[in-house]
């Protein structure tokens, strides 16, 4: 299959950026990102320079690759990363315009890379949980009921590639931020710093400068992991609670 | 409550606060089309503008108003710088459109519908705060009371005034169809169960306000 790309190169964070067309040829079993390597070897061998993406796992679990694809985060497949993307989703001439994700607070290193650091530091501000260390717990051995493990581990499935905050009008973090909250503040071993925890991570997220929250909802519709804003409530509910119940 | 969540909270019970009104404000409106040459609707005026506790209440209102419309304002523009690019589009292609259209342009219902509070106090309230109305005197009150029915009835017998007013009530009700589910999602009251009968009850709700307000002009408009 023959395709058109449009894609957005920019030599480095302070440089202005441009669509450039390039033409590919693709095999429609190719995932999208074999698809782009075939246009950098292209590239190369054209001695021109090739066009710097992120990817790592490719079996859409690392959370590492981030395109815009046509206007959708992580193209137009509903829950799939690009890496699971296939050509096969594509038709031959299609026109396939691709872009870094555009949030504020993810500035652009190089074409589509850009800094997610900011993520990293939400992360680092939620601390530790209280774990003995030791020999390994018996299995069972702290009775989950088996709604809430489901819930906790829907929200563990966030791979925090950063396609909510890509997505979202405003540039918020909210799916990613509450989905790590909820992940840890569902379970027992969690619950003891939640309160804290929220505190933190969301004072982390004001301060990374990502937008406010104003319940869209595009964000649960581009995630590759499907999260849900119901995590973005027990967000709200968690912070305004420990708002009112802490000391300080 | 300068935090992010603290923001949007504020934005949240303003909204629901200002939603109670609407009620108040249309019941008392309905009176309206009571047909007795506006008897009911001047004394109810009189006593909404006189009772002292209506009168504490409605400078609540008044700052419940300008707070929803500040940070409304305040959130917009830091949204705007946050959201790496133009909100609605950030990217060279939306073939997909995620959100409704009403999520999406909050802030431009939410100033539009500011403008015609203005334009709707303007011309009735601060007339009647002004006295600049024509005084009427109704058995049983003491003193004159203004003829604020005459003033609304002589605006909504100018065609362009009611289409002012209906064009408003479809701001209101875009806005109102997002924001009262919105804001219960901000307060993180949210149920597999009661969610999806609240975001009903939001829709019929903004739908059957607006509607209700909308009869008004035109109604008078056409029979009187």
């Amino acid at each position: 299959m023959k395709l058109k790309l449009r894609v957005w190169r920019q030599k480095d964070a302070n440089s202005k950026g441009g669509f450039h067309s390039h033409d590919v040829e693709a095999d429609e079993h190719m995932s999208f990102l074999e698809m782009m390597d075939v246009l950098n070897e292209q590239l190369i061998s054209e001695k021109k320079e090739p066009v710097a993406f992120e990817h790592d796992c490719r079996e859409g679990i690392c959370g590492t690759c981030n395109m815009v694809i046509n206007g959708r985060p992580h193209g137009p497949q509903k829950g799939t990363t690009v890496c699971q993307l296939h050509m096969r989703q594509f038709k031959d001439g299609d026109e396939i315009v691709i872009e870094p994700w555009r949030v504020a607070a993810f500035p652009i290193i190089k074409d589509l890379v850009v800094d997610r650091s900011s993520f990293d530091h939400i992360i680092q501000a939620g601390g530790y949980i209280s774990v003995n260390t030791g020999q390994a717990p018996d299995g069972n051995a702290i009775p989950i009921e088996k709604d809430i493990s489901s819930e906790a581990f829907d929200a563990a499935a966030c791979i925090g590639c950063g396609a909510c905050a890509a997505a979202c009008p405003n540039g918020s973090a909210m799916l990613f931020t509450s989905a790590k909250v909820a992940h840890l503040g569902k379970l027992p071993q969690g619950k003891v710093e939640h309160e804290g925890r929220v505190q933190k991570m969301v004072a982390q997220m004001d301060k990374e400068g990502f937008g406010f929250c104003s319940n869209i909802g595009a964000c649960e519709v581009e995630c590759p992991k499907e999260i849900s804003t119901e995590n973005i409530a027990m967000l709200n509910r968690s912070y305004l609670g420990s708002m009112l119940s802490s000391n300080d | 409550m300068t935090s992010s969540i603290g923001r949007k909270v504020i934005m949240s019970l303003t909204g629901l606060f200002l939603c109670s009104f609407l009620i108040v404000h249309l019941i008392g409106n309905f009176q309206l089309l009571v047909g007795d040459g506006g008897e009911a609707f001047n004394t109810y005026a009189y006593f909404m503008t006189h009772n002292p506790l209506i009168k504490f209440t409605s400078y609540g209102l008044y700052a419940m108003i300008l707070l929803h419309a500040i940070q409304g304002i305040i959130l917009y523009l830091a949204n705007k710088k946050k959201s790496g690019g133009n909100i609605g589009s950030k990217y060279a292609v939306s073939t997909y459109k995620n959100g409704s259209w009403g999520s999406k342009n909050m802030a431009l219902l939410g100033t539009f519908i500011l403008f015609f509070i203005c334009i709707h106090m303007g011309d009735f309230w601060w007339k009647m705060k002004m006295d600049d109305l024509p005084m009427l005197t109704y058995d049983g009150y003491n003193e004159p009371i203004a003829d604020l029915y005459g003033r609304v009835s002589a605006a909504f017998n100018e065609l362009w005034i009611v289409i002012v007013y209906l064009i408003g009530l479809i701001a209101l009700a875009f806005h109102l169809i997002h924001g009262f589910g919105s804001a219960f999602q901000t307060l993180g009251l949210r149920h597999k169960k009661y969610t999806p009968m609240i975001n009903g009850i939001g829709v019929v709700f903004s739908v059957a306000v607006c509607l209700g307000f909308a009869v008004i002009p035109v109604v008078h408009y056409f029979f009187n």
